[in-house]
């Protein structure tokens, strides 16, 4: 089964990417990373730019909005995700228990639409 | 009733539920094997508790009360079943009993019955802690969840399969027959030692994941002890969590920092919870026959002596550690015994105990690559200890603990 990690992030931990501090933020990812890789659980996945890069499109009633940001107006943004393949929902909250944004943001478990993606993808 | 009265008798309410809970609840299904009915009818009493004390004041005897209205509600409950399925023999038993009881007011307990049942052999191991937690403690799903990583809605619909299963599966609430009991007690033991690993864990508290579940733990463990004494292995349980415990205030500097259990100040030990541990050890050993629960204890008082003595006496962990393995060699004690050997004879013979360790087992185990990441470090192999400095800051779920590995990782 496949799940995805959908990692939230406050403002100021897409800032301590970029600081010179950022060596515990980068160093708990890569090991974090390392630790799914060698576990064999990781498909893929890939951090996003900061929030303000993001452009959101909506069409309501038929006419487009193209918006300047991110989609959902909380503190917490999607900073990333992660595919896994693990073989119950249960292994998933343990990786994600694991995950650096756990303690310091939110981290949320979805199982990837297989049957919607097979409808899509043909 | 003024505000401070009505919070007087929500404290009461809480109190009676908290002491009383398990007993109530063990009493009520002991006969009908119906867990999740007692329950619902407890819940029922103590809402009617909640909005009935406050205007007719708190009952003498507030347990008896609680007892003969969810009583009630169960009566009134089978009387309804029975129209549907006709006679129900168990009715007319428990209605018996009841009454005697209400009379006495002084009813059984029968919670050693209600713990059997709970780690029975018959029910998945993984929910023998949620069951002990919710039906002995009354903690509820979104609680047990939460410690054991798993949504609300599923342990609530996993509790009530396994309330299904002992109503209707035959289990029996009765204590074990002799030749049965050491290892359906291990069973239970293993169950209250699952709840207090949670909360130990939970230090960082930052979600507040189990919070509070050690507490619970050593509690249950008292309760185990006052109605079976004269078990070793309860006496050594209780031991081993009493001399965690004690360290509690140790395990983080004042700014939250990480401590290692051999660098901890021992002056901030409670030394009155490590008192009552060596206590319960020493004569736990006096019966002779050392189980793990009384090596692990162990090891603890080992490293609790350096408060007086200012060393480890590494060889004697390694020692309990042997037997420890004897018993059963779980990787956690590998692990253990690895570490207690680097430190005692040389960290060559801490890897050769890693790298016996089958490696599919260590993938996921966080300690294993902690200690890896150390013993490779002594020996200088720093290649190798970085990348298992990784997979244990991958692994690790405390951020405390991540960070104080980052650090040494350097």
């Amino acid at each position: 089964m496949q799940f995805a990690l959908l990692i939230y992030e406050s403002p100021e931990a897409f800032a301590a990417r970029k600081s010179d501090g950022a060596e515990s933020y980068t160093g708990a990812w890569r090991a974090y990373h390392k630790a799914l890789v060698e576990s064999g659980a990781f498909v893929g996945g890939d951090p996003l730019e900061a929030p303000e890069t993001g452009t959101t499109i909506t069409i309501k009633e038929g006419k487009r909005g193209v918006q300047d940001g991110p989609y959902a107006d909380t503190k917490e943004q999607l900073g990333g995700f992660t595919i896994l393949e693990l073989p119950s929902l249960d292994a998933a909250l343990e990786w994600a228990a694991r995950c650096p944004a756990a303690s310091y943001g939110a981290v949320e478990v979805r199982p990837l639409a297989r049957e919607m993606r097979r409808r899509i993808t043909g | 009733m003024n505000g401070s009265d009505e919070e007087k008798v929500h404290r009461t309410v809480e109190r009676v539920a908290r002491e009383s809970y398990g007993r109530l609840v063990a009493y009520l299904s002991v006969h009908t094997q119906d867990l999740a009915g007692a329950e619902d009818a407890l819940s029922e009493a103590l809402l009617k508790a909640l909005t009935g004390w406050p205007r007719d004041g708190v009952p003498h005897n507030p347990e008896a009360w609680l007892l003969t209205t969810a009583r009630h509600s169960l009566i009134n409950f089978f009387r309804h079943q029975r129209v549907v399925l006709d006679s129900e023999p168990d009715l007319l038993l428990f209605t018996q009993h009841s009454v005697e009881a209400t009379l006495e007011t002084n009813f059984p307990d029968e919670r050693l019955k209600l713990l059997f049942v709970c780690a029975h052999p018959a029910i998945d191991p993984a929910m023998h802690t949620p069951l002990m937690l919710q039906s002995v403690l009354g903690l509820d799903a979104v609680r047990i969840g939460g410690a054991f990583l798993v949504s609300p809605k599923t342990m609530g619909q996993r509790l009530v399969r396994a309330k299904t299963k002992i109503r209707d599966g035959g289990i029996r609430f009765e204590v074990p027959e002799p030749r049965q009991l050491p290892q359906r007690l291990e069973a239970v033991l293993e169950a209250i030692y699952a709840a207090f690993g949670i909360g130990w864990d939970d230090m960082a508290g930052a979600d507040q994941r189990g919070r509070g579940l050690a507490e619970e733990a050593i509690w249950l463990a008292r309760v185990l002890l006052e109605l079976i004494p004269g078990e070793a292995e309860v006496q050594g349980l209780l031991a081993l969590m009493l001399h965690c415990e004690a360290r509690r205030a140790a395990r983080r500097d004042r700014d939250g920092r990480y401590v290692p259990l051999s660098e901890q100040d021992p002056k901030l030990w409670s030394l009155s919870l490590i008192d009552e541990a060596e206590r319960h050890l020493a004569k736990a050993f006096k019966y002779g026959c050392p189980g793990r629960f009384q090596l692990e204890a162990a090891i603890q008082s080992v490293h609790a002596e350096r408060g007086r003595s200012g060393r480890i006496e590494w060889t004697a962990i390694v020692r309990f550690y042997e037997q420890l393995n004897r018993i059963s060699p779980t990787i956690g004690r590998r692990t253990g015994y690895a570490a207690a050997l680097a430190e005692a004879n040389g960290a060559q013979e801490g890897l050769a105990v890693l790298d016996a360790i089958d490696q599919d087992a260590a993938s996921a185990y966080q300690p294993y690559w902690a200690v890896r990441a150390h013993v490779l470090r002594l020996l200088g192999k720093g290649r190798e200890a970085q990348h298992a400095y990784d997979r244990a800051i991958g692994l690790a779920e405390d951020p405390a603990v991540r960070d104080f590995l980052l650090q040494k990782r350097g």
